[in-house]
C-alpha cells in the first residue's frame, strides 16, 4: 500500500492484542477462522460418512466407527457452524456498522462469547480421544442416558457452554440494536440483515435455555440416574424429545434467518432496486420466530402422541410456510425487471432460494401427519434438512463471504473463482441430496450402516456428489487466500451496496465511523 | 474498549453517548439475561409439573420427608436478604459508603446461612437413603427379586428395635419412622429425590454465584468504584439476586408443600 491508512486490523499489532480485541470487527473474524476450522472437520467425517456408504456393508470402517462419525459430523455441523455461523461471524462484523454504531452494547460479552465458543467445542472435541459418543446430534434419550458411555457427558457439557456462547450473542445484538442505532435511523430503516439478525437474537434468548436445562436434565440423568428419563425409574424418554424440540425446532430458524438476512442485502445490491415490500420481509422475520416456538411435535408425529396434537402441529407448522413465502415473493419481485448482476454473491443468492424452495416444499410433505408415517426417519428427512439447512444456510454464507470480503479485508474476492466454487457446490448439492429424497421414498432408514444392494446406485451418486461439493469449499477456500493475496483494491463501495457499511472505508477504521451518521432516509433507496 | 470518556467524574466506553445511555443499555442486558434464567428454570417446572400429575402418591410420600421448617426457615432468610440487597442498592445511589457495606455483607451472610441449611437438609438426606435414582439402592434384592433401597435397609434395621432404640441409635424419631415408611410402600419414590435434588441444586448453585457476585461489588464499594453516579453492577447483581430468591419462592411450595 503506498499511503499506509490507519484501519481496524492495523489499529495494534500481535496475536495477543487479536486474543483480547474488544473490536467487533476483529471477533468477527475470529469467529470467522474458529468456524471455518470447524466447518473444515465436520466437513472431513460427512466425506468420511458418505465414502463408507459407497458400497454395502463395510466398505471402509466398522459400524461403531461410523456411529462415531456421524454424530461428530451433525454436532459439529449443527452445534458449532449452522448456528453460530452467520450470525456470529458477519453479524458481529456487519450489524454495529450498519445501523451507525461504533461497536456492539458489550464488547467484553462479546470476546467472552468467542472464548465461550472455543471452550465448549474443546471439551465437546476432547470426547474424540474419550469414550465413545455414538448418539447422533439429537442425544435421543434411552439410548444416551442408560445405554452408551459416559463420553455423552463431556459431549453434552461442551454443547450446553456452546448454548451460552449463542445466548450471549443474542442478548448484545438485542440491546445493541435498540440502543446504539445512529440519530434517523429508526427501526423501520434499519437494513433486513439487521432485522434478521435481531429476530434471530430474540430466538436465541429464549430457545436456548430450554436445550441448555435439557443437557443438565440429561447429564443428570446419567450421573445421578435421577429417573426422568428412564422408564424402568418411572421415566419417560419421550419427554427428552419434547424438550429438546422445543428448543431445536426454533434453532432451525436461527439457522435460517440470518441466512435470509443475508439473502435479503444481496438481492437488494445485486438487482439494483428498491427492495420490493420491505416491512413485510422485517415483520416477517419476527412472525416465523414467534411461530417456530409452536410447532416442535411435528418432530414427533409417530411418538405416540395423541391424534390431536398431531393434527394441531401439522395444521400450525404449515403456517410457517405463510412469512418464508412472503419473503421468497418479495424477493423476486425486487429481482423483477431490476438489472440484475449474475455476480458470484447473487449465483449464490439464487442458488439459496432453488434449494430453499426445494427444502421449503418437502417440509410441507414432512408436516403432513400421512405422509411422515412414511417418511419419518428416513433419507427423504436428511434429504429435506439438508435441502434447508446446507442449501440454505451455507450458500447464503458463502455469498456473504465474497459480498463482504471487500469490506472486511480491503480485497476484493476472485469473481471467477466465486463463480466456479458456485458450480461445484450447486451442482454437487443436489447430486448428493436429490437421489436422498429418492432413497428415503424407497425406505432406506436414515443413520445406518448398511443397506440393501437395491439402493447401491443412488448412494453411489450421493457419495459422487460429495466429492463436488467438497471440491467447490475447497475452491472457495482457495479464493480467500488468493483474494488475501493478490486481490485487487477493494475501494469503500465495489458494488454500489446503499447500506451504511459502504459509506466508510475498506477495511474500516478502528471505531467504525469519523462522525456519527445521520439518517434521513431508509435502506435499498436506488430508484 | 481502551479509550474511555470521561463526563460527570465517571468512565462510559466510548460507543455510548452518555452514562446515562450506557446505564439503560446494561439493565436491558442484565434484565435479558434473567429472562433466560427463568425460562431456565422453567424447563425444570414443566417437568416437574409433568410428573407429578403423573404420579402424585410419589410426590406426597416424598414431599412428606422434606423439613418444611427448615424450608421455612431459608425462605425467610432469603426474602430477608432480598430485602437488605435493596436496601444495599439504595445506600450505594444515596453514597452512604458504609451502611451499604453493612448491607452487602448481611446479604453476604444470609446466602451463607442458606447454604447451611442446605447443608445439614443434604447429609441428612444421604444420611437416611432418600437420595436419587440410581443411588436410592442397595445391591440386595428382596424375596421379589427387586433391589432393595436404602431406605428399605433402614427400616429393616429399625423394624428390629425398640421405639426407644430407634432414637438412640439411628437417629429415628416416630414421625420420620412413619415418613420413611410411607415413603417405602411407595413405587418409584427416588424419582421425587431426584427432582429436589437437580431443582435445589441447580438453586443451590445460583446462590452460590450470586453470593460470589455480591462479594464482588462489595469490593467495588470499599474501593470507591461505585457510588451514587455509577451503580449498574450493584443494581444488576441485585436484580440476579432478586431472581434467585423469587425462583426459591416457587421452589419452596413445589417441593416442600404441595406434594
Ligand atoms: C427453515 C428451515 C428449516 C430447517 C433448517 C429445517 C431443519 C430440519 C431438520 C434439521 C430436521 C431433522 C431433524 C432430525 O434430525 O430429526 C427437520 C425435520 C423436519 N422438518 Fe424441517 N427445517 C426447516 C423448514 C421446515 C419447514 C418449512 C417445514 C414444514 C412446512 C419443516 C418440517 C419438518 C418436519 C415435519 C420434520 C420432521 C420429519 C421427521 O422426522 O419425520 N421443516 N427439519
Ligand atoms: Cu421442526
Amino acid at each position: 500500500m503506498a499511503h499506509e491508512q490507519h484501519n481496524y486490523l492495523n489499529h495494534q499489532k500481535g496475536i495477543w492484542s487479536w486474543l483480547t480485541t474488544l473490536d467487533h470487527k476483529r471477533i468477527g473474524i475470529m469467529y470467522f477462522i474458529a468456524i471455518m476450522s470447524f466447518f473444515f472437520l465436520g466437513g472431513v467425517f460427512a466425506l468420511l460418512v458418505r465414502a463408507e456408504l459407497f458400497t454395502p456393508g463395510k466398505t471402509l470402517f466398522s459400524a461403531d466407527v461410523y456411529n462415531r462419525m456421524m454424530t461428530y459430523h451433525g454436532a459439529i455441523m449443527v452445534f458449532m457452524v449452522i448456528v453460530p455461523g452467520i450470525p456470529a461471524i458477519f453479524g458481529n462484523f456487519v450489524l454495529p456498522i450498519m445501523i451507525g454504531a461504533k461497536d456492539v452494547a458489550f464488547p467484553r460479552l462479546n470476546l467472552m462469547s468467542w472464548y465461550m465458543l472455543m471452550i465448549g467445542a474443546a471439551i465437546t472435541g476432547s470426547t474424540l480421544f474419550l469414550e465413545n459418543v455414538d448418539t447422533g446430534w439429537t442425544f435421543y434419550t434411552p439410548y444416551s442416558s442408560i445405554k452408551t458411555g459416559m463420553g455423552v457427558i463431556p459431549m453434552v457439557l461442551g454443547v450446553f457452554i456452546i448454548g451460552f456462547s449463542s445466548i450471549l450473542t443474542g442478548l448484545n445484538f438485542i440491546v445493541t440494536t435498540h440502543k446504539l442505532r445512529a440519530p434517523g435511523m429508526t427501526m423501520n430503516r434499519i437494513p433486513l440483515m439487521v432485522w434478521a439478525l435481531y429476530s434471530t437474537a430474540i430466538l436465541q434468548v429464549l430457545a436456548t435455555p430450554v436445550l441448555a436445562i435439557t443437557l443438565l436434565l440429561l447429564i443428570a440423568e446419567k450421573t445421578l440416574g435421577v429417573g426422568i428419563f428412564d422408564p424402568q425409574l418411572g421415566g419417560d424418554p419421550v419427554l427428552f424429545q419434547h424438550f429438546f424440540w422445543f428448543y431445536s425446532h426454533p434453532a432451525v430458524y436461527i439457522m435460517i434467518l440470518p441466512a435470509m438476512g443475508v439473502i435479503s442485502e444481496l438481492v437488494a445490491t445485486y438487482s439494483r432496486k428498491i427492495i420490493f415490500g420491505y416491512t413485510a420481509i422485517a415483520y416477517s422475520s419476527l412472525a416465523i420466530a414467534g411461530v417456530s416456538f409452536l410447532v416442535w411435535g411435528h418432530h414427533m408425529f409417530v411418538s405416540g402422541q395423541s391424534e390431536f396434537a398431531g393434527v394441531l402441529f401439522s395444521f400450525i407448522t404449515m403456517l410457517v410456510g405463510v412469512p418464508t413465502a412472503i419473503k421468497l415473493f418479495n424477493w423476486i419481485a425486487t429481482m423483477y425487471k431490476g438489472s440484475i448482476r449474475l455476480d458470484a454473491p447473487m449465483l449464490f443468492a439464487i442458488g439459496f432460494m432453488f434449494l430453499f424452495t426445494i427444502g421449503g416444499l418437502t417440509g410441507v410433505y414432512l408436516a403432513s401427519t400421512g405422509m411422515d408415517v412414511h417418511f419419518h426417519d428416513t433419507y427423504f428427512v436428511v434429504a429435506h434438512f439438508h435441502y434447508v439447512m446446507v442449501g440454505g444456510t451455507l450458500m447464503a454464507l458463502m455469498g456473504a463471504l465474497i459480498y463482504w470480503f471487500p469490506k472486511v479485508t480491503g480485497k476484493i474476492y476472485s469473481d471467477l473463482l466465486g463463480r466456479i466454487s458456485w458450480v461445484f457446490i450447486f451442482s454437487g448439492f443436489n447430486v448428493t441430496f436429490f437421489p436422498q429424497f429418492i432413497l428415503g421414498n424407497m425406505g432406506m432408514p436414515r443413520r445406518y450402516y448398511d443397506y440393501l444392494p437395491t439402493f447401491t446406485e443412488l448412494n453411489q451418486m450421493s457419495t459422487f456428489g460429495s466429492w463436488l461439493i467438497g471440491t467447490g469449499f475447497l475452491v472457495g477456500l482457495f479464493g480467500v487466500f488468493h483474494a488475501l493475496m493478490k486481490g485487487k483494491e477493494a475501494g469503500n463501495n465495489p458494488f454500489g451496496g446503499k447500506t451504511l457499511e459502504w459509506t466508510i472505508p475498506s477495511p474500516p477504521p478502528h471505531e467504525n465511523f469519523d462522525k456519527t451518521p445521520v439518517l434521513t432516509g431508509g435502506p435499498y433507496e436506488y430508484r | 474498549m481502551s479509550t474511555a470518556n470521561h463526563t460527570g467524574g465517571f468512565h462510559h466506553a466510548h460507543h455510548f453517548d452518555s452514562a446515562e445511555h450506557q446505564y439503560e443499555s446494561s439493565k436491558q442486558g442484565i434484565w435479558l439475561f434473567l429472562v433466560t434464567e427463568i425460562l431456565m428454570f422453567g424447563g425444570l417446572f414443566v417437568g416437574y409439573s409433568i410428573y407429578h400429575s403423573l404420579y402424585p402418591q410419589v410426590f406426597h410420600a416424598g414431599s412428606k420427608q422434606l423439613s418444611v421448617v427448615l424450608g421455612a426457615v431459608n425462605t425467610v432468610v432469603l426474602l430477608f436478604s432480598s430485602f437488605t440487597m435493596a436496601l444495599g442498592i439504595n445506600y450505594v445511589q444515596r453514597g452512604l459508603k458504609n451502611k451499604a457495606i453493612i448491607a452487602l455483607a448481611v446479604t453476604i451472610a444470609c446466602a451463607a446461612i442458606f447454604m447451611v441449611v442446605k447443608f445439614f437438609e443434604y447429609t441428612h438426606k444421604f444420611h437416611v437413603g432418600t437420595v436419587p435414582g440410581k443411588y436410592a439402592y442397595t445391591e440386595e434384592l428382596n424375596a421379589s427379586g427387586e433391589k432393595v433401597t436404602k431406605v428399605g435397609a433402614l427400616l429393616a434395621e429399625a423394624n428390629k428395635l425398640s421405639v426407644a432404640e430407634r432414637e438412640h441409635k439411628l437417629h429415628l424419631d416416630e414421625t420420620e419412622y412413619e415418613h420413611l415408611t410411607l415413603l417405602e410402600r411407595t413405587k418409584n419414590w427416588p424419582l421425587f429425590f431426584g427432582f429436589y435434588f437437580v431443582m435445589s441444586g441447580i438453586h443451590g448453585l445460583h446462590v452460590l454465584a450470586g453470593a460470589f457476585l455480591i462479594f464482588w461489588v462489595l469490593l467495588k464499594v470499599i474501593k470507591n468504584q461505585v457510588g451514587p453516579e455509577y451503580y449498574t453492577p450493584v443494581e444488576g447483581v441485585g436484580l440476579f439476586w432478586h431472581v434467585v430468591d423469587l425462583i426459591w419462592i416457587y421452589l419452596f411450595p413445589l417441593l416442600y408443600l404441595v406434594g
